[in-house]
């Protein structure tokens, strides 16, 4: 960890204005990823703006149907919530799937959209990794890599974006809004908010710099029966193989996304409209042009298998 | 005390103490956080300094340049050791890589400096201003790429081993003319302890007499070792070691934490306290050694085993040793034409060496599979398949008897409690839903090993007992048994005892590894409370000899007085150690058990859940059936992890454990472990100590990932022979799902 300065915002703009005005200065909320990785040197903020007490806090009803969930809401909050229970169950889901009781206590909203890899070279600062330190070449491509992604990734990286309730905003077209420094607000499609790797691997997401979240939106309840499947080694406490979130109407309709295949929540316009016919047709598109990176094809069966459960799950509800 | 004839009757048959479930003595201090462990003994001494060790980023070569000027002048910064600055420090007996100094690297994040500071996060920070250089040489990474290594025999320095090629009978042509056959090959990961408290060590110099206050299982070879390595007289070393967080086998030598800590206070001239950080400990302490085994038996129609073969191969750093996986297979079941060998390949990976059951965990994981193999191949139940090829003779040796052996009985009434009739025997034909659910059984064989063990009893005036020993207790209860068999000794209840553990000023013990502790500290206690009875008799005007000791009190001739009346003048100190003749030679000792397990796998996604396990044990006489119990709970959930997450991941370019840390090397966690039984036969081995016990702590985990490899495999009909069993290994070839 490197020595840093610290101070505490007391409205989102003066946030944003402060990590802008400051180089190499950063947000903090839960601080359960930044402070890990500050203390491997892997993130060497020189000044941490703390927005917990921004008030961000809540979850309010959006007139017209769809919630608004303040960027500070800790996500043992977001999940107990009953609108969400009720209305959103596959981010509820989602959301308890991950991590452990503790961290969903501390973790928040944003934080938890911003939390990084862990392709674990780029833990390893003796290692190459042009996501921690662009240019270095990636230690994973031709290494250990059952973890990492099969699709959308790139030769400069090939990490996957390791989050349980992005994949579930994912597929409720959530919106992410943001404050800038100069005060000026943006709402941006969770669609755009990750990036694919590309030749920059250290962009990761939409946001400019000093940029605040400060809200997640969702739209108006989607009905269906919403699933989360998380597949991984051990019970609980892990990162996901493979994650499936679903929404399945009745007449076997519905959308799907994809976590731990991809840098980014994995969702295709196509999938969603094959939903009707099978685990099979779904994969087909979703998982189009993948590649393999060697440890890993085994995640594109078993995405399909997923599906395959997902969807029987739908059939016998 | 030597102890080279049968034990006959003795007070601890009164078993008023010893043998009762009882709650650990020193368990308060534990749940209110006031036992102390390594790394927090802020009283022992002032003005402590936090080292922070820096591991090497390359796993072969030399470091060319380390620049300390940057973190010397960093905030708070004491001193900067660097390996540079000093050859090679001695190899103690028991380590294969150099701990430091020197340029050459030997495997990855080998220690090349430690930073001090006024705090540990200015350590840490200036541990970052270093920039070491390298000059990295090609490394032997694959241990696939050595099939052909040489044959190697060896020990495991924790209780077993074997030659490197040994053969009884006729091995190839009984196996040529078997009826049926198995010829099969299996391979277990490189595994790491993965304990809860890390490697951590304060040290304190005074004048040139050096204290460390330290988390190590073996303080009599610790305090050897690390006089040799600082090139000191042991002397002039003390080790203290009263709790330790876990250990494994991963804190049975000496490690850099208190190298470090050592050569760190020396340089800042004040006290330093060093714990390695949890990604260092991946690779720059020892591990579990991978191993691909070859096993092929023969047998008759009738079930019969005519022919065995066990043959593995491991890896290690050059002058390292081969994980022992052979062992057991010498002596498990009956067989007339056998052949054993090791081979091991130098590897320059991290140091190789003992971890829980060196030697028979791996062994088993790949015996007890083939045994389940052959069972199906003879269609014969794979519990009647092992008893049928019992033998209660060393089956290399056999006018050797084992001293006891219930591994029948294990299995039998293991099998009617677990319900085993109700297992089909066709796998892939269980459901539940979309679950495929099976059951697995496997044999559990773990040696008993004897060492020496002292204690000195000490008694005063207010009647109490104190024991002290250099004994450890790893989180396994020896504070209890200890307490125990000082209580039933002497006739004292266990509030009149007092423990003392884990100090070189101490007798030398045993210590905790190979599953040796329990038996044989608690002999040492034995031998030094004889010691004292005596005296208290003595004292007391009566016969030793007809002293008989109960309620504080000691009686003979009709004349009894009270203990602490016999210390009115001064304390009553009984020193003595437990020392063993030849029994071991002419018995074979090793304790047993029957592993039985369910197991679900989904049907879909290939995910293995346990739902349930049941361990029966053969074990001695068990001290305390409460701690034992939770020795053999941990060590089963320690099979799991084996069995279906735990594996090292080699990066074969770059020569490391690329999974260092807790997020990537999964353990299991409280949702993967289910109901979980666990039975000890009535047993009490004469042959063994007077105590008549043995060990369970490591037997507790030989056989398990057996037994749920096996349950997985009668889940879903797809036999995985390399651990640890992942979805991935069964995903595309489970049967379909109706
Ligand atoms: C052991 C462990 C296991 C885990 N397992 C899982 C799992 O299984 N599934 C899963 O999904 N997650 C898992 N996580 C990750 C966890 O969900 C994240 O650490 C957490 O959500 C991050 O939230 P935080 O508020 O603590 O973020 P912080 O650590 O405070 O911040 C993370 C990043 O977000 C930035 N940031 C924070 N707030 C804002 C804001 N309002 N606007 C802009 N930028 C902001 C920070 O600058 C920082 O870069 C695990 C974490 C740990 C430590
Ligand atoms: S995959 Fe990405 S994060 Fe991992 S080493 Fe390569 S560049 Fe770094």
């Amino acid at each position: 960890m490197k020595p840093f300065t610290y101070e505490r915002a007391d409205s989102p703009a003066a946030a944003a204005a402060a990590v802008a005005r400051t180089p190499g200065a950063k947000f903090i909320a839960g601080g359960t990823n930044i402070l890990d990785l500050m203390k491997l040197q892997i993130e060497t903020p020189t000044h941490l703006v703390d927005v917990n007490r921004l008030a961000l806090d809540r979850i309010e009803d959006i007139p017209g149907g769809g919630v608004r969930i303040g960027a500070l809401v800790r996500n043992t909050a977001l999940a107990a919530d009953r609108r969400i229970r009720k209305h959103y169950g596959v981010l509820s889901r989602a959301i308890v799937a991950g991590a452990s009781g503790q961290l969903r206590n501390k973790a928040t909203t944003a934080g938890n959209l911003l939390q990084r890899t862990r392709c674990p070279y780029f833990y390893d600062t003796a290692q190459p990794c042009n996501k921690r330190a662009p240019g270095s070449g990636c230690a994973a491509i031709g290494g250990i890599s059952r973890q990492l992604a099969v699709i959308g990734a790139s030769d400069h990286c090939i990490a996957t974006y390791p989050g349980d309730m992005a994949v579930a905003m994912r597929v409720l077209d959530a919106t992410v809004e943001t404050v800038s420094p100069d005060g000026g607000t943006r709402a941006i499609p969770i669609a755009d908010f990750h990036l694919l790797p590309g030749d920059t691997p250290q962009k990761e997401n939409a946001l400019r710099p000093g940029e605040l979240i400060t809200a997640v939106t969702l739209p108006a309840p989607l009905g269906g029966r919403h699933f989360y499947q998380k597949v991984r080694d051990r019970a609980s406490y892990a990162f996901a193989l493979v994650s499936v979130a679903a929404v399945i109407h009745p007449d076997g309709s519905g959308r799907v996304a994809l976590g731990g295949v991809a840098p980014k929540p994995w969702r295709v316009d196509a999938a969603d409209a094959a939903m009707k016919h099978g685990s099979r047709a779904v994969a087909e598109p979703l998982l189009a042009g993948a590649r393999p990176a060697g440890d890993n094809a085994f995640k594109l069966p078993l995405a399909e298998r997923t599906l395959a459960l997902v969807m029987s799950e739908a059939k016998a509800a | 005390m030597k102890f080279d004839a049968p034990a006959g009757a003795n007070p601890i048959d009164k078993l008023r103490v010893v043998g009762r479930p009882t709650d650990r003595i020193d368990g308060p201090r534990k749940t209110t956080g006031t036992a102390p462990y390594a790394y927090e003994r802020h009283d022992v001494v002032p003005n402590q300094a936090y080292g922070y060790v820096v591991g090497a980023g390359i796993a072969k070569g030399r470091l060319t340049r380390l620049d300390v000027s940057a973190a010397k002048s960093a905030p708070g910064v004491l001193a900067v050791v660097s390996t540079l600055d000093m050859d090679r420090l001695p190899l103690s007996k028991m380590n294969t890589a150099s701990l430091f100094g020197g340029a050459e690297i030997q495997h990855y994040h080998q220690a090349i400096a430690l930073v001090v500071a006024e705090t540990f996060e200015q350590a840490r920070g200036a541990a970052f201003l270093l920039h070491p250089e390298y000059q990295a040489t090609p490394g032997r990474f694959d241990l696939q790429a050595h099939e052909d290594a040489p044959l190697v025999g060896g020990s495991s320095g924790e209780g077993s081993g074997g030659p490197k090629l040994d053969r009884v009978g006729d091995f190839d042509m009984a196996f040529a003319q078997a009826s049926v056959k198995l010829d099969q090959r299996y391979t277990t990961p490189d595994e790491s302890h993965a304990m809860m408290e890390p490697h951590a060590t304060i040290a304190a110099w005074d004048g040139d007499r050096l204290t460390i206050w330290t988390s190590n299982q073996m303080i009599a070879w610790n305090k050897r070792d690390l006089a040799k390595t600082l090139g000191m007289s042991p002397d002039k070393l003390r080790v203290d070691s009263p709790f330790i967080g876990g250990g494994f086998g991963g804190k049975l030598f000496v490690r850099a934490d208190s190298v470090l800590a050592a050569l760190g206070a020396r340089a800042a001239g004040r006290p330093v306290k060093v714990a390695l950080t949890r990604p260092l400990i991946f690779n720059n302490t020892t591990h579990r050694p991978a191993t691909m085994q070859r096993i092929r038996l023969g047998a008759g129609r009738d079930g019969r085993l005519v022919a065995i073969a066990h043959e593995s191969l491991s890896g290690d750093l050059p002058d390292g040793k081969p994980e022992t996986a052979v062992a057991q297979t010498k002596l498990l079941y009956a067989g007339a034409n056998r052949l054993i060998s090791m081979r091991l390949a130098t590897l320059d990976l991290p140091e190789g060496n003992a971890m829980r059951a060196p030697g028979e965990a791996p062994g088993l994981m790949a015996l007890e599979m083939a045994m389940d193999e052959m069972a199906e191949a003879l269609d014969m139940d794979p519990v009647r398949f092992r008893i049928l090829n019992d033998t209660q003779t060393d089956p290399e040796k056999p006018g050797r008897p084992f001293s006891q052996r219930q591994l029948v009985e294990c299995l039998r009434t293991g099998a009617a409690r677990f319900g085993w009739d109700r297992r089909k025997p066709r796998p892939g034909t269980v459901r539940d839903g979309r679950w495929l659910v099976g059951m697995g059984v496997s044999a559990g064989f773990r040696n008993n090993l004897l060492q020496p063990s002292g204690a000195r009893v000490r008694l005063d005036k207010r009647g109490t007992v104190t024991v002290e020993t250099d004994m450890t207790d790893i989180g396994t209860g020896s504070y209890t048994i200890i307490a125990q068999t000082a209580a039933e000794m002497m006739g004292v209840e266990l509030d009149q005892v007092v423990v003392r553990l884990g100090d070189s000023d101490f007798p030398a013990s045993a210590g905790s590894g190979g599953q040796w502790g329990a038996n044989n500290s608690t002999s040492g206690v034995y031998a030094a409370c004889v010691k004292l009875r005596d005296a208290v008799a003595r004292a007391g005007g009566l016969d030793p000899d007809r002293a008989e000791f109960s309620g504080g009190r000691v009686a003979a001739g009709g004349r009894s007085i009270r203990l602490a009346d016999a210390a009115l003048h001064g304390d009553l100190v009984g020193d003595d150690r437990i020392e063993y003749g030849s029994l071991a030679k002419q018995y074979q000792q090793s304790t047993f058990a029957a592993h039985f397990v369910e197991a679900a796998v989904d049907g879909f996604t290939g995910e293995v859940r346990l739902r349930r396990m049941l361990a029966v044990c053969a074990a001695g006489r068990i001290l305390n059936p409460k701690t034992a119990r939770s020795q053999v709970i941990g060590a089963m959930t320690m099979g799991a992890g084996g069995a279906l997450m735990e594996e090292l991941a080699v990066d074969k370019r770059r020569g490391f454990f690329v999974n260092h840390d807790l997020a990537g090397y999964e353990v299991p966690v409280h949702a993967d472990i289910p109901h979980q039984d666990v039975v000890f036969l009535p047993e009490a081995d004469p042959v063994s100590s007077p105590m008549k016990a043995k060990g369970v702590g490591e037997l507790g985990l030989c056989g398990v990932a057996a037994a749920i490899a096996n349950a997985v495999y009668n889940a879903t009909g797809v036999r995985v022979r390399d651990y640890p069993v992942t979805l991935d290994k069964h995903l595309q070839r489970l049967p379909e799902l109706a």
